[in-house]
């Protein structure tokens, strides 16, 4: 973490320069955005300059180089926004949503994007649009929880900040409820760098289901850069279920950042899953901010070959009477490297906090590798917090027993896989996202056809 | 239909079994007792292919094959089931559907066509009933918070399921009260056929007072060192180990 300014050396002050050129450009076709917002992108773009990108010695950073983005370079630029169609994402859509909005290398696709009847009062649209019409939200919110700069703020929330054009942009006052889920679609091609940014508001008593998927469609471009920023805000009563499908190309880049505050008695369920990306960084802050604020962060990452995924997690309890479960499990095949650093912190007067988290790694070759680091701070003295976390293999006992009973060693094998991330696959609250990865991880198996029948 | 020949054992590098040799026919029950560390839970995994244990020496022959070749779930296939002495518990795989799984694994390995949904449904029925089993039991994951007795009573309804030819029952009476004990043992006797044999291994006699075996085994230091009817259990009973095992130190003088 580094709330100073570093001097960037001449290779990082190159590596930078694409972005800043970005911006300019972004400037000069962006003349009418209201000054809230320019002046964050300003300081933002600043603070990038300032600090530059993260360096190993950052605690923060010490398990993952982002060597590998400084090094690439990605266009901004996007070539397929207009061509692309359904069959990119289909793969990834489902029926039964009240609205999908799609977005190519970070720029909204309306022929892939449709918007069903909402209750009065609600906003489901570009964030872009939002900006642009002066929504009280909007000014009131973007940017609010998660800053473009300031102590604590790396490069990548900076460079979103400064750089993004859109994104979803879901706003529900009041008492407004949408069963159906909402689904985000990012779709990432080859070479380009995308900036989307998310803004979710849900006002009093109101409800809604969210899904947010990252994908990629390769192309000759080489590895994509996608830095999402999310940020959720959850008035009192408010309920919120969240589900984040991150499956981009193996060798995608993705940073992104969840940011989330919650007022009294409000209910977040998150669901992070993340499959594909070469190197992928999730940073979560959740803020408890409301007195009985409940929120259940879970999480699944499955991966192998030398994929890199990093779980960011900081939950702070701000007020009294708030409950925080986070579950995170994770698969690593191959060469994998999986990151987990989870502090809990419990400010003064949080009392009655109840607190937990769990982070698991099941390793199934041994090359692959896994950092947890859970951590507590507690600043209250009336509270429950419990925090754990496991790195092994598979059971050989439960394989023994499995075989002795018929089942092939590599359906054991697989069976018992399945069934480690079953425990997180089963809490997808939307039926076909959950489905989808049923299916993804039979085919991802071996063997998956006796697992199939077996679950 | 088993016939072992001179059966030597290690485990970690220590010689275990240093040389058994028994015959069992079709239908028959052998029952194997013996003191603690004699080697009888090693016989039973190295029957049914646990990898731990390395086969040095011997032959073990399973209607004539030769069963030391095959890998564990070749071997269940083929028709051998062990019933453990500790079952393992597995969260997140459901009972019923691992069975099923199991099953199919063993009917393709037959030649035989995948069971549908519905004659599954009515075997799990009928199977469960052998052994008293709770209905919640099957849908709960495998083994997963049953309780000592349940576990043990689950491991003989998986048998009834797969209908091995061939079954090693590892201390099956181990922790079981009298009531569990009567049911496992009658589940056991209504799966006794002219076509199935079973080996079980016990310490204590009294499971042998419900499951009344044919021949009955006494292993010591790796060896079975007698062999006679129901009534050597019963003077096992009586007299303890202590008298065989001296016999037995006698006999191999050779022994280290």
């Amino acid at each position: 973490m580094s709330a100073t300014s570093i001097e960037p050396d001449s290779a990082a002050a190159g590596a930078a320069q694409p972005f800043l050129d970005e911006f300019a450009r972004l400037a000069a076709e962006r003349t009418t955005e209201p000054t809230r917002i320019a002046e964050m992108r300003r300081r933002a773009i600043e603070h990038f300059n300032a600090v530059g990108f993260p360096a190993r010695d950052e605690e923060e950073w010490r398990f993952t180089n982002v060597a590998p983005i400084v090094r690439s370079s990605f266009r901004a630029e996007s070539y397929e926004t207009v061509g692309l169609g359904m069959e990119a994402i289909a793969s990834s859509v489902f029926a039964g949503v009240a609205a999908r909005l799609t977005f190519v290398d970070g720029r909204f696709a309306p022929t892939l994007s449709f918007v069903g009847d909402l209750p009065a009062g609600v906003f489901v649209g570009r964030l872009a649009e939002a900006i642009e019409a002066q929504r009280e939200e909007v000014s009131e919110h973007l940017g609010a929880h998660r800053p473009g700069d300031g102590p604590g703020t790396h490069a990548f929330a900076a460079l979103n900040a400064a750089l993004f054009r859109d994104g979803a942009c879901i706003l529900l006052p009041r008492g407004a409820r949408i069963e159906a889920p909402i689904h985000l679609v990012f779709v990432a091609s080859g070479g380009t760098m995308s900036f989307p940014r998310n803004l979710i508001v849900l006002g009093v008593d109101a409800q809604a289901t969210v899904v947010e998927t990252y994908t990629g469609i390769g192309g000759a471009g080489g590895s994509s850069l996608t830095v999402p920023v999310t940020e959720i805000v959850t008035f009192a009563d408010a309920n919120l279920k969240h589900v984040k499908v991150q499956r981009e190309e193996h060798d995608a880049f993705h940073v992104a950042a969840f940011e989330l505050h919650q007022d009294r008695s409000s209910r977040v369920a998150s669901h992070s899953i993340s499959l594909g990306g070469g190197l992928v960084r999730n940073d979560l802050h959740a803020v408890l901010a409301g007195e009985g604020a409940d929120c259940v962060l879970n999480g699944l990452y499955l991966v192998e070959g030398r994929q890199l995924v990093d779980n960011h997690m900081k939950v702070e309890h701000a007020a009294a009477h708030c409950d925080s479960h986070e579950l995170y499990k994770g698969v690593l095949d191959g060469k994998s490297r999986a990151v987990f650093s989870g502090l809990i912190h419990v400010h003064p007067g949080a009392q009655k906090t109840d607190a937990k988290q769990s982070n698991r790694n099941l390793l199934l070759s041994g090359e692959a590798i896994a950092n947890s680091n859970p951590q507590l701070e507690i600043y209250a003295d009336d509270v429950k917090c419990t925090h754990g976390s496991t790195v092994g293999q598979l059971d050989e006992d439960a394989i023994f027993y499995l075989r002795s009973r018929g089942i092939g060693i590599e359906a054991a094998r697989s069976l018992l896989t399945y069934a480690f991330a079953s425990e997180l696959v089963e809490r997808i609250p939307v039926e076909p996202v959950r489905r989808a990865l049923e299916e993804f991880l039979f085919s991802r198996l071996p063997g998956g056809e006796v697992v199939r029948q077996a679950v | 239909m088993i016939q072992i020949k001179n059966l030597h054992a290690n485990v970690g590098g220590v010689e275990i079994l240093h040389g058994v040799d028994l015959e069992i026919g079709a239908g028959e029950v052998h029952a194997i007792m013996g003191p603690n560390g004699s080697g009888k839970s090693t016989l039973a995994r190295v029957l049914a292919g646990h990898d731990a244990y390395e086969v040095t020496e011997g032959q073990v022959l399973f209607d004539g094959k030769d069963l030391l070749d095959m890998d564990p779930e070749i071997r269940a296939r083929e028709g051998v089931f062990m019933a453990f002495q500790y079952p393992v518990e597995i969260p997140g795989v459901s009972n019923t559907y691992f069975l099923k799984a199991a099953l199919n694994a063993v009917r393709k390995h037959r030649g035989l066509p995948e069971i549908d949904a519905v004659d599954f449904l009515k075997l799990v029925r009928e199977k469960m009933k052998l052994v008293q089993m709770d209905d919640g039991l099957l849908h709960r994951p495998v083994n997963e918070g049953f309780s000592g007795g349940e576990k043990k009573r689950n491991e003989i309804f998986h048998m009834a399921v797969l209908e091995p030819r061939f079954a090693v029952l590892d201390e099956t009476d181990s922790g079981l009260d009298i009531d569990a004990l009567r049911i496992v043992s009658e589940g056991v006797n209504l799966l006794r056929s002219p076509e199935r044999s079973f080996l079980v291994i016990t310490h204590y006699q009294r499971l042998l007072d419900y499951i009344v075996p044919d021949r009955v085994h006494v292993l010591v230091d790796g060896r079975i060192v007698r062999s006679g009817g129901k009534e050597l259990a019963l003077e096992l009973e009586a007299k303890g180990y202590g008298w065989i095992e001296q016999e037995a130190a006698l006999a191999q003088p050779v022994s280290a």
